[in-house]
């Protein structure tokens, strides 16, 4: 069998495909990689579908070995990739033998890599993903040094051969659509566009924000209410989670706005005191 | 009813009621029109995920007022009523223990919508003594299988987790399990009752 054998997770390292929606309403976040840019670019470098399951290590770290040849990439921040302890680059594909070890080092900006091997990580799907999701703990536990992950069949690798890495900023410009409920809010506009810094208490549910905190236009509580990724939560303190992929998918606190698509990505690196103005439209 | 935006491809329905909000939710759930990723019923609102403005075409001509009438599932669970504050809930709906074990097993329960953790159904249709706030302080650890209530709500909580819920008692029943067809026991809709047993 093809496999992948985990010598050393890292700091915290999680199998990832392109997530689960559609299990909202049974409390089932919609999970996934946080980057799912980087995750398909990899996989798109692997040889594979991009909807493979990958693997998301969070600062780098992460070292395997794999038990035939396999195509490999890393993608995410520019990180320093060994085979062998030879520097072989990230964001291209690698020629990996078997019994060859692949290390990521850490990446100097940024937060997550991501690792594509051809053929994909083939543990069970449950609810017709591979993801990891850490709020519900649905999906394969986090990596352990011995773990050992099947993969799937190679496809033939095709397309750019090399792409640059992307360096992950100290300051975002991120745009949202105000509302849903944009008018709990004093000012929401902006009070949004002033100045905010993540904080160290982020994770794959969200991210925390510190900063001048918002002002309620509303007092008393909201009912329940259905929330997607992006969504920026404003509880009692002011200062607003933004929800990323392993969100709850109902929660009491009102939305002020929503992080576009597109810029989920960039969110899904922003290190701990990375400064972020949203940009409402 | 009023729509708001909510990001690029979802949108809120603002209900006027838990009522309006079913049957919003029962209209799109029969139409099924094309394009819907994910349909979230709230405690007063319904997020729409993808296919909004064929959910919003449909709800402007439907009627509310006569929604498609649905065939819930039924979900019987046994329960002991052993819960650290069946006391606590007896004493504020002015009854005694038993009595508040024959209310809640007497009445009939609907899913309204789901939330805080993969099969936790918000549970409507309890009798008005049972309506008590939460605790003034969360339990940091609630074990699986408690079944609990706070305002207009009971529920089950279907894996171990800190929790506000007033606790009535317990359930052998499991709520969730990702490899189960369907992976939750509660969905919104289904009809719930409570059967008491030692």
């Amino acid at each position: 069998m093809r496999s992948l054998e985990v010598l050393d997770p890292g700091r915290y390292a999680l199998v990832e495909d392109l997530g689960r929606p559609g299990y909202a309403h049974l409390g089932v976040a919609p999970s996934g990689a946080l980057d799912a840019a980087s995750l398909r670019l990899a996989n798109r470098l692997a040889g594979n579908p991009e909807d493979a399951a990958g693997v998301e290590a969070l600062l780098g770290g992460l070292s395997v070995r794999f038990t035939s040849a396999v195509t490999a990439a890393v993608t995410g921040p520019a990180v320093d990739v060994r085979v062998d302890g030879r520097p072989a680059g990230s964001h291209a594909p690698l020629a990996v033998r078997a019994g060859q070890t692949l290390a990521l080092g850490t990446p100097s900006t940024g937060l997550r890599c991501y690792l594509a091997v051809s053929g994909g990580i083939a543990v069970e799907p449950v609810l017709g993903s591979r993801s990891r999701d850490v709020l519900s703990g649905i999906g394969p536990p986090p990596l352990r040094a011995g773990d050992v992950l099947p993969l799937g069949e190679p496809g033939i690798p095709t397309g750019a051969d090399v792409m640059v890495s992307v360096r992950a900023p100290g300051e975002l410009v991120v745009p949202v659509t105000l509302g849903p409920r944009d008018d709990w809010i004093d000012d929401p506009a902006g009070g949004l566009s002033a100045g905010w810094t993540v904080t160290a208490e982020s994770n794959r549910v969200g991210l925390r924000l510190d900063g001048t905190p918002l002002r309620r236009a509303v007092d008393g509580e909201l009912p329940s209410e259905g929330v997607v990724t992006g969504a920026i939560q404003v509880p009692p303190s002011g200062l607003p989670v933004v929800f990323l992929a392993d969100h709850p998918t109902t929660g009491g606190y009102p939305v002020a706005a929503v992080v576009k698509t597109a810029a989920l990505s960039a969110l899904a690196q922003a290190r701990p005191g990375t400064r972020i103005r949203f940009r409402p439209s | 009813m009023r729509w708001r935006r909510c990001g690029e491809d979802a949108a809120l329905l603002d209900c006027d009621s838990l009522e309006q909000m079913r049957a919003a939710h029962a209209t799109v759930l029969a139409a099924r029109p094309p394009g819907v990723v994910d349909l979230v019923p709230g405690a007063r609102s319904l997020l729409v995920v993808g296919g909004v403005a064929a959910v919003r075409a449909l709800l402007e001509d439907a009627d509310l007022a006569h929604p498609p009438a649905d065939e819930p599932r039924e979900v019987t669970l046994d329960v002991r009523y052993d819960g650290e504050d069946l006391a606590l809930i007896a004493a504020d709906a002015g009854v005694s223990p038993d009595a508040v074990v024959s209310m809640h097993t007497e009445a009939g329960y609907t899913v309204a919508f789901t939330g805080f953790a993969p099969g936790f159904g918000y549970l409507t249709g309890l009798p008005r003594p049972l309506r008590q706030p939460r605790l003034e302080s969360p339990r940091t650890r609630v074990p699986a299988g408690s079944v609990g209530l706070a305002g207009e709500f009971t529920g089950v909580y279907p894996r171990e987790s800190p929790g506000g819920w007033r606790l009535l008692g317990h359930t052998s029943a499991t709520l969730f399990d990702p490899h189960a067809d369907p992976p939750a026991l509660f969905a919104p809709g289904d009809r719930v009752r409570f059967r008491s047993v030692r």
